[in-house]
């Protein structure tokens, strides 16, 4: 049976119009709210368009009405019913205090994990590079990094010179935005079912473990801990916060003992890897100032023991931050 | 691939209403995203030219904004956009484009950060092609960002309603002296084959001549066959003049 569409179109059109203009407005400006009685007249809107939707859907079959209609629906039912919760406006200081690391200590056996592959990859590395020192080109893929540490110590222990002189800014951006990106890649390789993220992860365990062992079988133990570790205490953990994170989109994704669909273990855990995201993004900034600053300098422009004290410093602050922040609040919330 | 890929992801909504969403394919989601390409770069190079007046107070600093800059926009220009206009960037507004919840709930920021930020996967080894795969071979159109995300990206095509007032109007219906063979021919067509009917005459003159005339020898045909109408008030007149006639019956019942 057919009902009489121009009729049907003339009495409904109205109101399928205003609530177009609606839906325009809300997408247009996000930013606005509605008052109670044009939320109230919305549903009404929404739901008159449902109930054309479902007239036209079973007396007609126009198509072009039907997909217009559909399209409103559509757009209206995601703005009814939206019933998850509703972020609370945004206080930058919770965030950092208590929110990411709430969030970081939520997930820290992917962390001890994360943890466990990048130590792995070093001893691979400080193995590799002791047995046989001629893999060094492939193991540290860094040009600057080939010649001989002695050598590189002597050199830059008697360049009295400020060789980083109007770079040092470059150098803070590119460390930072560098060391970003790689991050976020080995944090979206989560999504291979972690995969790509144990290999990255122990990939810069290997690079990190031979540099290392270089140095030191090279007797340069000092020069090396005090170059690394003002910017390293920061990195490699925010290093190992990627890998965490990867691994919790990893775990969502394969969800072991867990009898909940697959789309509703990513929800879960969605707001959690952006937290860390933007914490990880933080601590790179702060790393990449320390190492264009301070770590590319070394004695006689900066003694090691205050490079080294100011890391440990740095090292005992992040423990803290990150092992206690927020646990008070925590506590009452739970 | 997906035996279950289909363009439409269906969606019920608590009231029963039924309703479907037309998916964007990997086609279109590149040609958006290659408009979104073109305002970054555009973007980037507004940036590096405003940032050449701060090469007078200092070159690195110039150097350093500009770098951190290109990786703020690269990476946060869609989801600032999707964010604030609701899952769309300008690429998405101009190909009518939406990312959407693959439940057709609001978008949350994470979603969209999470979505966004995988496209560095979605990218290798270049060009989109393990997002295109992924898309490709995805039931809902999906690149791996949005699977991780739990996003779909929505197609709203520009919809014109029909107006079936211009096909009939002015035209004399022989076949309205039976009134009684009308209203039967109403109980008796289903809504799809009107629908068929309404979208011959719509799209009538895109047909090339023998098409048309087949197509139209096709709807005559069955119509009849529903309901046959005496020869009287049929003799003469073209099969495309019989299906506008019926057309006219199903959709104007009270002229």
């Amino acid at each position: 049976m057919i009902i009489d569409l121009q009729k049907f179109l003339q009495e409904e059109e109205t109101f399928w119009k205003e609530l177009e203009s609606g839906l325009n407005k809300i997408e247009s400006e996000p930013e606005i709210k509605m008052t109670l009685d044009e939320v109230k007249r919305f549903q009404y809107l929404y739901q008159r368009a449902a109930a054309d939707l479902a007239k036209i859907t079973t007396f007609s079959a126009q198509p072009e009405i039907r997909h217009y209609l559909e399209s409103l629906v559509a757009r209206s039912y995601g703005e009814v019913h939206e019933n998850r919760e509703k972020p609370h406006r945004f206080s930058p200081l919770k965030w950092f205090f208590v929110i990411f690391p709430q969030t970081f200590r939520r997930h820290i056996q992917a962390l001890l994990l994360a943890l466990a592959i990048i130590m792995a990859g070093c001893i691979f590395g400080g193995a590799a590079i002791t047995i046989d020192p001629d893999a060094k080109a492939i193991l540290i893929p860094f040009s600057h990094l080939q010649d001989s540490p002695t050598k590189r110590v002597m050199e830059e222990e008697t360049n009295k010179e400020d060789r980083l002189q109007n770079t040092k800014m470059r150098g803070t951006a590119f460390y930072m935005t560098h060391n970003t990106h790689v991050s976020i890649f080995m944090i979206a390789l989560g999504a291979t079912y972690g995969i790509g993220t144990v290999l990255l992860l122990f990939y810069n365990g290997v690079m990190l473990g031979a540099v290392v062992l270089d140095y030191i079988l090279a007797s340069q133990t000092t020069f090396v801990v005090a170059w690394l570790s003002p910017h390293g205490v920061i990195e490699i953990p925010a290093l190992l916060l990627a890998g965490q994170t990867g691994l919790v989109l990893a775990s969502a994704m394969i969800g072991w003992g867990e009898r909940v669909p697959l789309k509703s273990r990513l929800r879960k855990v969605s707001g959690d890897i952006v937290t860390l995201i933007f914490g990880i993004a933080l601590m790179l900034t702060w790393a990449g100032f320390i190492e264009a600053f301070i770590s590319q300098y070394h004695e006689p422009i900066i003694p090691y023991a205050l490079k080294t004290g100011f890391a440990i410093v740095e090292f005992i602050a992040l423990v803290l931050f990150l092992g206690l922040s927020g646990t008070k609040r925590n506590s009452h919330g739970q | 691939m997906d035996s279950n890929k289909t363009n439409k992801l269906l969606i019920r909504t608590p009231e029963g209403i039924l309703f479907s969403l037309t998916l964007a394919g990997p086609i279109i989601r590149a040609l958006a995203w290659t408009v979104d390409i073109g305002c970054i770069l555009t973007l980037t190079m507004v940036i590096r030219s405003l940032l050449k007046f701060f090469q007078i107070v200092s070159v690195d600093l110039s150097s350093a904004l500009y770098i951190i800059a290109y990786f703020i926009i690269s990476i946060g220009y869609a989801i600032v956009l999707e964010w604030y206009w609701r899952g769309q960037t300008l690429g998405k507004k101009l190909l009518r484009l939406r990312v959407m919840d693959v439940q057709g709930l609001r978008l949350q920021a994470s979603q969209i950060v999470i979505r966004n930020i995988m496209r560095l996967i979605d990218n290798l080894p270049a060009l989109y092609a393990v997002g295109g795969l992924a898309c490709l071979v995805s039931g809902r159109a999906q690149r791996l960002g949005d699977f991780a995300a739990n996003t779909i990206v929505v197609r709203n095509p520009e919809l014109a309603e029909p107006d079936v007032s211009k096909l009939v109007a002015g035209k004399f219906n022989s076949l309205r002296s039976y009134p009684h063979l009308c209203a039967r021919l109403r109980q008796l067509v289903t809504p799809q084959e009107a629908a068929v009917a309404v979208q011959a005459m719509l799209r009538r003159d895109e047909l090339n001549p023998d098409a048309r005339v087949k197509l139209f020898n096709d709807i005559a045909g069955h119509f009849r066959s529903v309901t046959p109408f005496p020869e009287e008030v049929t003799y003469g007149i073209t099969d495309e003049q019989y299906v506008r006639n019926v057309v006219d019956i199903l959709f104007s019942p009270k002229l």
